[in-house]
């Protein structure tokens, strides 16, 4: 299926302000996005609030509006340019959102623009909850649990349905106050009457908890005749509770069995099908229990993300490239890849090298931000460090954050057990400042519920500095 | 002497492995200590270590992981393909040993020192894959502990090629045996050439119960089992000596269905008339494109062969020149996926969109169809499963 020739001139929509929270990556697939079509001789209209990217350089782009992002204002845009088509899915959530309020207010319809890449059905599915859980539902997966309870009663009956440890979070209260995780019946009863009670509704949700349980994302790509690839498996080092934009992360997994590895990629064809993402890529989120291997769907987004750059950079697949090629009609086995050259874009890739991302944190910058990390995004930047071994690549990372790490000696032991037990943005130099002190891998896995493969490999990485430690680069002659 | 000590002193011995060529690539030692010769070859998958090892279709060879750490997650009863080890080594950049994986049940480098496999670690695997790609697969020893240059190289000479060799009957089972599942309502022949237990899975997931004969098996010992349906398996080394077995699959063309994987699809062909050979490395990994020219999908696959069918020219010659065009891939016009064999026509049904080799094949006038890849995935993506039930209604059908 060639480039399709129904439609001429497309809108895109870019992903405004860089903000605490993301890495430029819209940036980067927005300008790619840009480019690939400009070369398949269509028009582009492109809309970014941002004048400090390089999308918005003239080049790139047949016009471009630097003009707030929302209704009115890209609403006049679309009124003026009359674009075919709209292509939403490469300017993150920002854009995806405004696309969906452009055809909720009609604009879309009136204009008669197309969406291109996932339209408004898919874009709901994927980012309503209870259309999620429900699609989700249909294909035989699952979603973490929840219910709601007014009462301790009524949440012991819900008990039924659910399995502890849960978390309770009294509705409509600020920051969680009187919710907690509870690992037993006594607790969970105590802390839902506190939860209640807080409520100023007196009601609580009650969510089945997959705190410590690990967490993998599958980067997959889709075109219109149902070619479905997976471009990368990445897997987060720091278990469920960490935003995945603040874990530690390695391309590709490193712990799942080739069973356990095809039993997420049949669940990700599935979603992205079900959900009906028909052209483009998407990131799927998955935690899995390490000890049952139970599996829970997380989140997908129907766009590129984050992740899906450093899927790109890690994998020489260019995504956003692609999957505006795959908007404009194209399918993978049409479409070179990048590298080859001779070889088709439809195609799973296999590395032989590591690539870890970490995160980087500006927290000295924001002293009353509390420095806990939490499911919500807290770093400002990330590196990528590319390795023959875990341990090359993890080293050359962490040394990318260019910090100067102190450590307080005096701190201790217990105390930094403690410490790590709470993800926190010093959590890898105090795990490896505790293997230097001959702290048991065992107590750092009970306390962080790290995956003991990793833990292993900090082992060997700490057992060899200190076989360097005191010599000379002549001692090695 | 200490174990400790002993074990120090089997860790300083030399590991190596010397290719045909004259290059020698240095590791560490792991597993179990010895020396063992084959035909090299890499696997680009980058989980399934224990599934690749175990499979039949090794035999013979002596396998390199592109991926560089193997053995993360352990090693487990569910993972064997086989009763044995085939790959007679295993070459990698880092071995690894922890069985901390729920479904571990050794750890990966205990596992092999049991079976008294030999294994190198530390080897600049991207390096030998580089020359094993411009040179060829080839013969190659890999040991640890103290041989001399005089003894690797004699044995490296004592090693037959692979081209030429009749490994199926050897890794074949010796006795017929049969499998009944609980949603069996066929009984299919499996003519064993060295077959995977994943795919006997997927013929009892698709409601066929199963007869394994040995690979040297006439076509009256088949037919006298009165099967509903034929499969001839996959298997090690090159179908073109397998003339007792291209002599039986002829018997049976016609008058009973037949589906071949892999080593059975080369069979299949040769059955038809067609020719097989050797290609210069070979498939072995589990995201090879594979275009289904029926429904106009792509497949990703999972392969390990090192023979080939080989293609009518005018269709190499087009595969060749639309290489790199403005559109990529453009599926040939039917005419010229015709083949006429000694059993009427039969189409091309499958291409590799790497090197447009032939994957598959369907006859059109005796039910029988074949594919060079691996639908039982195991290691790899599960896409092409429903082959299986493809051959389940062509019995049906017959």
């Amino acid at each position: 299926m060639p480039r399709r020739t129904d439609i001429e001139k497309i809108m895109l929509i870019g992903s405004g302000p860089i903000v605490i929270g993301q890495a430029c990556e819209f940036d980067y697939s927005g300008t790619q996005a840009c480019q690939v079509l400009l070369e398949e001789g269509f028009e582009v209209v492109l809309v970014n609030s941002n004048p400090a990217t390089i999308m918005t350089d003239p080049a790139f782009a047949t016009r471009t509006y630097v003009e707030p992002l929302d209704v009115p204002t890209v609403s006049a845009i679309i009124e003026r340019e009359r674009p075919d088509a709209l292509l939403p899915t490469l300017g993150g959530q920002t854009a995806l959102n405004l696309a969906t309020e452009l055809k909720e207010a009609g604009v879309l319809d009136r204009y008669e623009v197309q969406l291109i890449g996932a339209d408004y059905d898919a874009i709901q599915r994927a980012e309503e909850r209870e259309l999620f859980r429900d699609a989700i539902d249909r294909i035989g997966l699952r979603v973490p649990r929840s219910d709601l309870a007014k009462s301790v009663k009524e949440a012991c009956q819900k008990l039924e349905k659910l399995t502890l440890p849960i978390i309770i979070r009294p509705s409509f209260t600020l920051g969680g106050h009187g919710g907690g995780v509870a690992h037993d019946l006594d607790s969970f009863c105590s802390i839902v009457e506190d939860g209640v009670s807080a409520s100023p509704i007196g009601q609580v949700l009650l969510e089945e908890s997959v705190m410590g349980w690990q967490e993998f994302e599958l980067e997959v790509m889709r075109d219109r005749a149902d070619n479905v690839v997976i471009v990368c498996s990445i897997e987060n080092i720091d278990p469920m509770g960490v935003h995945t934009g603040d874990s530690i992360t390695v391309a590709p997994a490193q712990t799942l069995t080739d069973v356990q590895y095809q039993r997420l990629r049949d669940a990700s064809l599935d979603i992205i099908r079900e959900i009906g993402v028909e052209t483009g890529g998407s990131n799927i989120q998955f935690a899995v229990n390490p000890d049952t291997e139970e599996i829970v769907v997380i989140e997908m987004n129907p766009r590129v993300s984050r992740s899906s750059a450093l899927a790109s950079k890690a994998t020489g697949f260019p995504i956003a490239k692609i999957a505006a090629r795959l908007a404009v009609g194209y399918t993978l086995d049409e479409i070179p890849n990048d590298i080859t050259r001779k070889t088709p874009a439809c195609f799973e890739p296999t590395i032989d090298y590591v690539v870890v991302k970490t995160p980087r944190w500006a927290f000295e910058k924001f002293p009353r931000v509390d420095a806990v990390l939490t499911t919500h995004m807290k770093s400002v930047g990330e590196n990528m460090a590319v390795g023959r071994t875990f341990k090359e690549a993890f080293m050359k990372s962490m040394r990318s954050r260019e910090l100067d790490v102190e450590m307080d000696d005096a701190a201790g032991t217990e105390e930094m057990l403690a410490a790590i037990s709470t993800p926190s943005a010093e959590r890898y130099d105090l795990i490896f400042e505790l293997l230097r002190r001959g702290t048991d891998v065992a107590d750092i896995e009970a306390a962080t519920s790290i995956n003991p493969w990793f833990l292993g490999e900090f082992e060997q990485i700490i057992a060899r500095e200190q076989r360097l430690r005191g010599r000379q680069l002549a001692d090695y002659d | 002497m200490n174990p400790g000590t002993k074990n120090r002193q089997r860790k300083s011995l030399p590991a190596a492995v010397a290719l045909e060529d004259g290059s020698i690539y240095r590791g560490h030692g792991f597993g179990a200590t010895g020396a063992v010769c084959g035909e090299i070859v890499f696997n680009t998958a980058m989980t399934g270590y224990q599934e690749v090892v175990t499979d039949p279709s090794y035999h013979g060879q002596m396998v390199t992981f592109t991926y560089p750490l193997i053995g993360n997650y352990g090693a487990n009863t569910i993972a064997n393909e086989s009763g044995e080890v085939h790959s007679r080594a295993v070459i990698v950049r880092e071995a690894h040993n922890l069985d901390r994986n729920s479904s571990a049940e050794q750890g990966w480098v205990d596992w092999l020192a049991q079976r008294g496999v030999v294994g190198v670690s530390g080897i600049d695997t991207r390096a030998l894959t580089r020359r094993i790609r411009s040179e060829g697969a080839m013969r190659a020893c890999v040991y640890w502990g103290d041989f001399t240059e005089d003894e690797v190289a004699a044995r490296l000479e004592a090693t037959p090629p692979m081209a030429g060799q009749d490994l199926a009957s050897r890794v074949c089972c010796e006795e017929p045996y049969e499998l009944e599942f609980l949603r069996g309502e066929r009984l299919v022949v499996v003519l064993d050439f060295g077959i995977k237990r994943s795919i006997i899975k997927g013929l009892g997931r698709a409601g066929c119960n199963v007869k394994v004969l040995p690979a040297g098996s006439s076509a009256d010992d088949i037919l006298k089992l009165e099967p509903e349906g034929v499969f001839l398996s996959n298997g090690p080394g090159d179908p073109a000596p397998l003339d007792y077995a291209v002599t039986t699959t002829r018997s049976l063309l016609g008058k009973v269905p037949v589906f071949g994987i892999c080593l059975g699809h080369q069979i299949l062909c040769r059955a038809l008339g067609l020719e097989t050979y050797k290609l210069k490395f070979g498939h072995r990994g589990a995201n090879h494109p594979v275009k289904n020219l029926d429904t106009d999908r792509v497949e990703i696959t999972s392969q390990n062969h090192g023979f080939a069918v080989r293609l009518p020219e005018a269709l190499a010659a087009r595969l060749e020149a639309g290489r790199g065009g403005s559109t990529f891939f453009e599926a040939p016009p039917e005419s010229e996926l015709r083949l006429g064999t000694d059993f009427g026509d039969a189409v091309i049904s499958h291409l590799n969109l790497y090197d447009g080799t032939v994957e598959g094949i369907r006859c059109r006038e005796v039910p029988a169809f074949s594919v060079q890849y691996h639908p039982e995935a195991s290691p790899g993506p599960h896409d092409s499963r429903y082959l299986f039930d493809d051959f389940k209604r062509l019995i049906e059908s017959a």
